[in-house]
């Protein structure tokens, strides 16, 4: 069902922890979906210096986790804004069709933790859009 | 490995699979034929009949074979509504049966029945008060499951085939799960049809049952030649009957003794989980339940990841997650009993089989602990509960 390269990051999975005092945090996903992302961003001078997640999740939703903060750690926003579910799944050699959500979600995360950060410091990040609203849910159910 | 996944499939006997090989090779006469190796078939056939009929307390000729479970469901409901048409079209089921039941209810609603879809309480059980409220006078027709796959919890049959039989309704049950772990008698629980499958009584796959009790009306559901006395068309699955009535056999010998062994194992799986992984709640009926079923929500953790790493340390077992039911929403049994969606995405289920053994539970009681806690300290649910305590 799943690929060596997503079994890999589901069982050795990388950046996994917090970053105290974090440039930037999102929050994306629900527990009644079974899916929830916290992606946690260290940014210096416009780089990511740093990438942390913590998920709530299905094999995919872990493994796409670990490939997203992979691909931006050391990169500019820029850069980061192009990692895509697309660049994910391709990362990952491909996921079963009802696990595609699992890879949207990861990008997803990463611009909510963007965002964060460019509100926290009133900063704007050109063809950055505001989370959706879903994501006032995913805090509320965080919450619960 | 460790297989605890009984419930999902079992793997067959070595005795099953001696007594199916001759009739996959030398004995290949088709039973309806005239001549000596295709009347040897036919005896086979009812030697199994017989056997079959014999554990559950029916006679032989209320036992019509067929290729499973989901046959068996489909014929039951979608043969009992097209006979009783003129009576009635309304039909009593639960929330927590088995697709193969649920989904042909549905497809019955798209062509004019009605289904009543009776709620259980936090334990899986149906109320007698309820199924009593929900005849009408066009009900023909009450499928309630004899025990859920999922939580393992043992219907109320007896009071159900009493409500059914004193309104002249007639009672299917689905009892897929609860051949071979329970003791049935039809006649003393006023079961009018039963569906019962070969593979989850370590039979093989493809090949079940339907008893229909003498004198019940039906429709037949696959047409063709007289096969089945005329019920049930097309050639017949020797090898796999044959097979059906050595595993029912098989099923219920030493009966006693084999509930007590599997219960005691999955009471030391339950004991061993909830004692050492703190914030755990086993799902379903504490006594009215299967002696092979564990099923345990573990917090803050999702299912299909836990399956994952279990897999890793050679251990099968399945979950309620959205993730393994191919959907969004968590399994309908576990929010049925009132799991809210993120409790019901963390369960496991444990189903223990004849070959399990003790070290096997310790086992799994002794990698359970740091797989656990290995995605819980993943967790952002967790995180959060830790910071408000």
């Amino acid at each position: 069902m799943y690929t060596e390269q997503v079994i890999d990051h589901f069982m050795n999975p990388r950046n996994v922890g917090e970053i105290e005092s974090a440039s930037g945090v999102g929050v994306v996903g629900n527990a009644k979906c079974g899916d929830i992302m916290k992606v946690y961003l260290d940014i210096e001078n416009g780089i990511i210096k740093d990438a942390k997640f913590k998920t709530f999740g299905c094999g995919a939703a872990i493994a796409t986790s670990s490939v997203a903060t992979e691909l931006i750690i050391g990169k500019t926003i820029e850069e980061a804004l192009l990692v895509t579910n697309k660049k994910v799944m391709e990362e990952l050699g491909g996921l079963p069709p009802v696990k595609v959500h699992c890879s949207l979600l990861a990008e997803e995360a990463i611009q909510s933790a963007l965002w964060d950060y460019a509100q926290k410091y009133n900063i704007e990040i050109k063809g950055l859009k505001p989370p959706k609203l879903e994501e006032e849910g995913s805090e509320e159910s965080l919450h619960a | 490995m460790i297989y605890l996944d009984n419930a999902a499939t079992t793997p067959m006997k070595k005795e099953v699979v001696d007594a199916m090989l001759p009739y996959l090779y030398e004995n290949f006469g088709n039973p309806s034929s005239i001549y000596q190796i295709a009347q040897k078939n036919k005896k086979a056939i009812n030697d199994a009949r017989e056997e079959v009929a014999k554990y559950l307390g029916a006679k032989p000729s209320e036992i019509y074979f067929t290729s499973g479970g989901t046959e068996s469901d489909n014929w039951a409901i979608k043969g009992i509504a097209e006979a009783n048409n003129a009576k009635g079209n309304h039909i009593i089921t639960s929330k927590i049966e088995h697709h193969a039941v649920l989904h042909t209810c549905e497809y019955l609603e798209k062509n004019g029945y009605e289904v009543t879809y009776l709620d259980v309480d936090e334990f899986g059980q149906i109320s007698i008060d309820d199924l009593k409220n929900a005849i009408r006078d066009t009900t023909i027709l009450i499928t309630i499951m004899y025990a859920n796959n999922e939580i393992g919890t043992i219907m109320p049959v007896r009071e159900i085939g009493e409500v059914a039989s004193e309104n002249k309704i007639i009672f299917h049950t689905d009892a897929v799960q609860a051949v071979g772990q329970i003791s049935i008698d039809v006649k003393a629980n006023k079961i009018d049809l039963l569906s019962l499958s070969a593979h989850k009584i370590n039979g093989p796959k493809g090949v079940g049952a339907l008893y229909i009790r003498n004198g019940i009306k039906i429709e037949n559901f696959m047409h063709g030649g007289g096969q089945e006395r005329g019920k049930r068309g097309g050639t017949e699955n020797v090898a796999g009957i044959v097979g059906l009535g050595v595993a029912m056999k098989y099923a219920y010998a030493n009966f006693e003794r084999k509930i007590l062994h599997l219960a005691s194992l999955r009471n030391k799986l339950v004991e061993g989980i909830i004692k050492n992984i703190p914030y755990t709640k086993i799902n379903g009926h504490l006594s009215d339940r299967l002696p092979n079923n564990v099923n345990i929500s573990f917090e803050f953790v999702e299912g299909e990841s836990l399956l994952l790493l279990l897999d890793m340390n050679g251990v099968c077992a399945s979950s309620g997650s959205a993730c393994t039911s191919g959907s969004l929403d968590p399994s309908h049994v576990l929010l049925s009993i009132g799991l809210p969606h993120e409790k019901a995405h963390g369960s496991v289920r444990f189903t223990i089989g004849s070959d399990t053994t003790v070290e096997d539970i310790n086992e799994v009681i002794s990698t359970l602990p740091s797989i656990v806690k290995r995605m819980r300290d993943m967790s952002p649910l967790y995180e959060n509960f830790i910071n408000q305590k």
